[in-house]
């Protein structure tokens, strides 16, 4: 059984006019069937609204199910008892970095985790060595979080969840509001998490480009999952993207326009080297 | 007709021992109807140009002139200049608070003096500007979804009537759909009323798309200012300042280093499908996405 699952999943919010009174029912999350392996990188798209973070929300159970159930390593989310085990397995970093960050030093702030969950000293201390080490953090330890850059504090966020030694990171438009430099740091620190220390990775994000490294796309709309498959397969349709008001990487859509003007290209090219490559071999 | 920015510095707590440089002596002439592209990473100073732009800092030393007065002169209407340089804020959405749209976007002008019926005369005008569906004039701005609040903020600055529109990310968090939307709008906006459009963004692929000219901050300093193709021509020197080139330049360069003539300076989709057309002999059509 795969360490994320989520069965016949649906949420929904009440709608309340101004005096309280309901006035109706919203279903974020419409009969989502989900199942991560150990290990697995899995990117999650959809436009403003289509339920993503809505789903994102129940893998640590910020959010509980309405209907169906999700199992995080094989606890049910549903369960009070298993609450607090469920969001030290699942780590979830946000969007904006400076909602995440507290502690007036970096270290102090990615020890801030597993202080709380009663680790003993001497092992807090290494759990801060080794996880600002993986986001490359580690020479800023002594710095006041204020003096960084997005992509610098947000690798930060990252560490203070690594440090809760936590078996599957949920990254919610983790790079929104950061540069490109900030963002392809961000990005590059996740995958070495993905890759290096082989934890599960849950990815949302707008940016088509980010995605392309992992092992399933998912893109939801109203709720429910539209498409599913490989980076590969999902942006070799790039109709059906741009319906779901989505687009593929820039290097895909010129593929793509070149293949409607009769090149020889195959779909669903990801990388800049690919379709140069791709060229060269048809001339 | 113009706003000019002449040795521009300034400095963020001058006495105090954290003194941070945010604008290093910036000299820059931004023409009437011109859409400016203004990018740099996070921390370059940006956004503390454009806000001085409006008047909401000072500068430490340095003039602007915005038509030909300068701003600094005790005389000069510092109020006025808020309402002709219109500033929408990153994450504007953040600032609605009336029960509806309408309201929303009558606070300014109303706000300017005007009275009720021109206040909401303006604010129509401006609703229908930004494409805003007549039907969701009177919802709450909090049931609106990401682009329409991003709309709404963007009109409730219009209806002030603002000479130079000043955007600081509008497209931020939004949707592939939303962010293309939004950017066509303000380019329709731009064509239609001849106003003078700054866009700050971190979309290098956006701002290839839509503007006229491209300043880079780097350090409080402008590091490039020209045409798009000319500043992403210097895409090594973008990257060791933390930014990049839309993907079309990378892959122009490899098909270049493949033997391929092709014209690496294209900056788009559309110009990059017809010089790799050209490049292979094929006889390049009219192409539009």
């Amino acid at each position: 059984m795969g360490i994320i699952r989520t069965k016949d999943l649906v949420y929904e919010y009440v709608r309340r006019d101004e005096e309280g009174n309901v006035e109706g029912f919203t279903t974020a999350v419409d009969k989502v069937d989900l199942d991560v392996q150990p290990g697995e990188f899995i990117a999650i798209l959809g436009h403003n609204g289509s339920g993503k973070s809505t789903l994102a929300k129940h893998i640590n159970a910020i959010l509980s199910p309405t209907e169906g159930s999700v199992w995080v390593d094989g606890m049910d989310t549903s369960q009070e008892e298993h609450i607090w085990d469920i969001r030290q397995r699942a780590g979830m970093v946000f969007q904006n970095p400076d909602n995440q960050i507290i502690g007036q030093v970096v270290e102090e702030d990615v020890g801030f985790g597993p202080e709380n969950m009663g680790v003993p000293t001497k092992e807090i201390w290494e759990r801060v060595e080794e996880s600002l080490k993986a986001v490359g953090m580690y020479e800023y330890r002594r710095h006041s979080p204020n003096k960084l850059s997005g992509g610098q504090k947000q690798r930060v966020s990252i560490a203070g969840v690594l440090a809760m030694h936590p078996k599957c990171i949920v990254l919610d438009e983790p790079t929104a509001m950061l540069d490109p430099k900030g963002r392809r740091e961000v990005i590059r620190a996740v995958r070495a998490l993905n890759q290096v220390e082989g934890i599960t990775v849950v990815l949302i994000t707008h940016y088509m480009e980010e995605t392309i490294h992992a092992d399933r796309v998912f893109v939801m709309d109203s709720g429910r999952i539209a498409m599913e498959g490989t980076p590969r397969q999902v942006f070799s349709q790039v109709e059906r993207l741009q319906e779901l008001r989505l687009d593929v990487p820039q290097v895909t859509l010129l593929a793509h326009e070149l293949r409607k003007k009769g090149i020889g290209l195959p779909e669903g090219i990801l990388t800049v080297e690919e379709l140069a490559d791709a060229l060269a071999g048809s001339r | 007709m113009s706003i000019i920015l002449d040795h521009v510095s300034y400095i963020y707590g001058e006495d105090g021992p954290l003194a941070v440089k945010a604008l290093d002596d910036v000299s820059l002439q931004i023409p009437d109807g011109q859409f400016v592209g203004i990018i740099g990473h996070t921390g370059s100073g940006k956004s503390t140009l454009v806000q001085h732009m409006n008047g909401l800092l000072k500068a430490t030393s340095g003039h602007i002139y915005f038509n030909g007065e300068d701003i600094y002169d005790r005389d000069f209407p510092m109020k006025k200049l808020r309402s002709r340089v219109g500033l929408v804020f990153q994450y504007p959405e953040h600032q609605l608070f009336e029960i509806d749209v309408f309201s929303d976007v009558c606070f300014g002008p109303k706000n300017l003096g005007m009275d009720k019926k021109e206040a909401e005369l303006k604010a129509f005008d401006a609703l229908r500007k930004v494409g805003m569906p007549m039907e969701l004039y009177y919802q709450s701005p909090f049931e609106l979804s990401g682009g329409q609040k991003r709309r709404a903020a963007i009109a409730g600055v219009l209806a002030m009537a603002p000479e130079v529109l000043i955007l600081d990310e509008p497209t931020a968090g939004l949707d592939p759909k939303g962010r293309e939307e939004i950017l066509q709008q303000i380019k329709e906006l731009q064509a239609q009323t001849g106003m003078t459009i700054l866009l700050v963004s971190h979309s290098m692929e956006d701002v290839a798309e839509y503007v006229d000219r491209i300043v880079v901050m780097n350090k409080g300093k402008v590091m490039y200012d020209g045409a798009p193709k000319e500043v992403f021509a210097h895409y090594k020197e973008l990257e060791e300042v933390g930014l990049a080139a839309p993907q079309v330049t990378y892959i122009l360069h490899a098909l270049k280093d493949r033997g391929f003539d092709v014209d690496v300076n294209a900056t788009t989709t559309a110009e990059a499908v017809d010089t790799v057309l050209h490049a292979l002999g094929r006889a390049p059509e009219a192409f539009r996405p």
